[in-house]
C-alpha cells in the first residue's frame, strides 16, 4: 500500500514537470503573447461597451448613454460603489447603470453578470483611466 | 411698481422670490437708451426633440421645453422677443422639428430662431427654415444691433461628399463624442456678409451675437468650439460693446475676450459635463468660469432650465431659471470688464467643488 502510494506520487510529479515544460509557464512571469491576448481581449469588450453606449436598442425609446455621457463623462466609475440617495443604499456602477437604463432610456434592467453590462462597464472604466480610485465620494 | 430698479435691487429680488419658487422679475435701465425703451428678452435653447415612433416623442425633453415656454409666457414684464438658441429636433426630422414648433407656438412674444447641428444636417436646413425662416440675418431693437449666425456649418467635403445617404450624416454629426464629426465653422460667405452688415453699425451701438456653436475654442472633441472663431472675433472686434450668446453646450460658461463678452446658455433637454471631466481630453474652459455644481443628478430637469436676458448698459445680464438648481446670473461687471457670477464670486477659489 505505501509503495503504491510513493509510485503515484512520483508519477505525478514527472507528469506535472512535463506539462509545465511544454508551455514554459511560471506563476511568475506571462509571456509577451499572453498580454497581448488579454489587452486584445479587454479592448473588445471595450469596444462592444462603446457601442451599446451609443445604441438606441440599450433602452426603449431612442435615447442613448452618450447622450448626456458623451465619453462616459459624469459616470464616474472610481466612486462606486457608493451610497446614492435616491436609491437609499450603497450600490455599484452596474446598478447605477440599471437605474439610467430603467429611467431616462425608459429600457428593462440588464442582469448585472451580463456580458453587455460587463461591456459597458469596461468602457465607462476605460474612458476614466488614469485617474485615482475614491469609493463613497460625493 | 417703480420702473427704476437698480441692479443690485433686481438681483436681491431676483435672489428672494426664486427662493419661493416664483420667476424673476427684471426691470433695468439701459444706460444708452431713454428709459421707455428698457427691455428684456428670453433665452430658450437645446430642446432636442426626440421622436420615437408614430405621435410618441421623448417625454423628458418634451416636458423640459413645455415647462419653459409656459414660464416665458409668466414674465413680467413681457419679454420684446424669445430667442430659440438651436437643436430643437434630435435629428432634424419632420416630426421632430413640427411637434417642437408646435410649442413654440405657444409662445406670446414674437420668436426668433438660431439654427442648430441636429436641425441641420438631415436635409441642411430646408424644413427647419420653411418654418423659421433665413439661417442667418440681423435685426435691430431699441438701439441694440442683433445678429444671428448659423455656426454650425462644416466642410463641403464632409457634408457633401463622405456620407451614403443624409440620415447617417445626421447620425454622424449627432453624436457629440463622436470622431467621425466634423468641427463646426461660420464659414466665408457668412463672415463676408457680417462684415457687410456691421459696416452699416456705429461702432458705439451695443452688439449681440446669437450663434449656436461658442464663438470660441473650448474643447475640440465635443464642438465645444468653432473653426474659424479667430476671423470672426475680429469682425466684431471695432466695437465698443460685443455680447456673443450661444447654446450647444447645455452648461453655464463666460469668458472675456477684448471686447467681446461671451455667454452660453442652458439646454432644456439635458446637462452636458465640463470637458475636463472627460479625464482623457485636453480642454480650455475659460479662467472666468466658475462650472455648474452636478451634486445630485437624479432630478429630472437637473442642470436644465432656460434665462433671461437684458441689455442694460449695451452688456448681456442672464439670469438663469434653472428648474432643479439654484438659480444664477450671470452679468457684465463694468470695473472688472468681465462677466462675473453674481452670487458665486466668493466661492470661485474652493476647490471642492461637486463635478467629476
Amino acid at each position: 500500500m505505501k509503495q503504491t502510494i510513493i509510485r503515484c506520487g512520483l508519477a505525478a510529479v514527472v507528469g506535472l514537470s512535463l506539462s509545465l515544460g511544454a508551455t514554459a509557464a511560471r506563476a511568475d512571469e506571462f509571456t509577451k503573447q499572453d498580454v497581448e491576448r488579454w489587452n486584445a481581449q479587454f479592448m473588445q469588450v471595450v469596444q462592444k461597451g462603446r457601442e451599446l453606449w451609443t445604441s438606441p436598442a440599450l433602452g426603449k425609446n431612442g435615447v442613448v448613454c452618450a447622450q448626456c455621457h458623451p465619453n462616459a463623462a459624469n459616470s464616474h466609475p472610481e466612486t462606486y460603489p457608493k451610497f446614492q440617495k435616491q436609491i437609499g443604499k450603497v450600490i455599484t456602477l452596474p446598478e447605477m447603470i440599471n437605474w439610467c437604463i430603467r429611467n431616462p432610456l425608459e429600457g428593462q434592467p440588464l442582469a448585472v453578470d451580463s456580458p453587455e453590462m460587463t461591456a459597458l462597464v469596461a468602457y465607462a472604466t476605460y474612458e476614466r483611466r488614469g485617474v485615482k480610485l475614491e469609493p463613497g465620494k460625493h | 411698481m417703480s420702473n427704476n430698479y437698480s441692479r443690485r435691487s433686481f438681483l436681491k429680488t431676483a435672489g428672494s422670490v426664486a427662493a419661493v419658487g416664483a420667476l424673476p422679475v427684471t426691470m433695468v435701465e439701459l444706460a444708452f437708451a431713454k428709459s421707455s425703451e428698457n427691455f428684456t428678452f428670453a433665452y430658450i435653447s437645446d430642446a432636442h426633440i426626440q421622436h420615437m415612433s408614430g405621435t410618441r416623442f421623448v417625454n423628458n425633453w418634451d416636458r423640459g421645453l413645455i415647462r419653459a415656454v409656459a414660464e416665458a409666457n409668466l414674465m413680467t414684464p413681457k419679454p420684446d422677443f424669445v430667442m430659440f438658441g438651436g437643436d430643437l429636433a434630435q435629428l432634424g426630422s419632420k416630426p421632430e422639428l413640427d411637434h417642437g414648433a408646435g410649442m413654440l407656438a405657444k409662445l406670446t412674444a414674437p420668436l426668433h430662431a438660431v439654427m442648430g447641428e441636429h436641425d441641420y444636417y438631415l436635409d441642411l436646413g430646408e424644413y427647419w427654415s420653411k418654418l423659421f425662416g433665413p439661417q442667418y440675418y440681423s435685426f435691430d431693437h431699441k438701439g441694440v444691433h442683433f445678429v444671428v449666425l448659423n455656426s454650425i456649418l462644416t466642410t463641403d467635403e464632409w457634408t457633401f461628399k463622405r456620407w451614403p445617404t443624409a440620415e447617417q450624416r445626421m447620425l454622424e454629426m449627432a453624436g457629440l463624442d463622436n470622431p467621425n464629426g466634423s468641427p463646426f465653422m461660420v464659414g466665408e460667405k457668412q463672415r463676408e456678409w457680417l462684415a457687410k452688415d456691421l459696416a452699416k453699425v456705429s461702432k458705439d451701438t451695443p452688439v449681440v451675437v446669437f450663434s449656436h456653436s461658442p464663438l470660441q475654442k473650448i474643447y475640440k472633441g465635443w464642438n465645444f468650439w468653432t473653426d474659424d472663431a479667430e476671423q470672426v472675433q475680429a469682425l466684431l472686434a471695432p466695437f465698443d460693446k460685443v455680447n456673443v450668446v450661444y447654446g450647444h453646450v447645455h452648461q453655464i460658461q463666460y469668458n472675456q475676450i477684448g471686447n467681446i463678452s461671451f455667454n452660453s446658455v442652458m439646454a432644456t433637454a439635458w446637462p452636458w459635463p465640463y470637458p475636463q471631466s472627460y479625464a482623457q481630453a485636453e480642454t480650455h474652459l475659460p479662467k472666468l468660469t466658475i462650472p455648474m455644481n452636478r451634486a445630485d443628478p437624479f432630478f429630472e430637469r437637473d442642470a436644465t432650465g432656460w434665462q433671461m436676458i437684458d441689455v442694460n448698459t449695451g452688456r448681456v445680464a442672464l439670469a438663469y431659471n434653472l428648474y432643479n438648481n439654484k438659480s444664477r446670473t450671470v452679468a457684465f461687471d463694468p470695473k472688472l470688464g468681465h462677466p462675473v457670477d453674481k452670487g458665486l464670486q466668493t466661492v470661485a477659489l474652493e476647490p471642492n467643488r461637486t463635478h467629476y
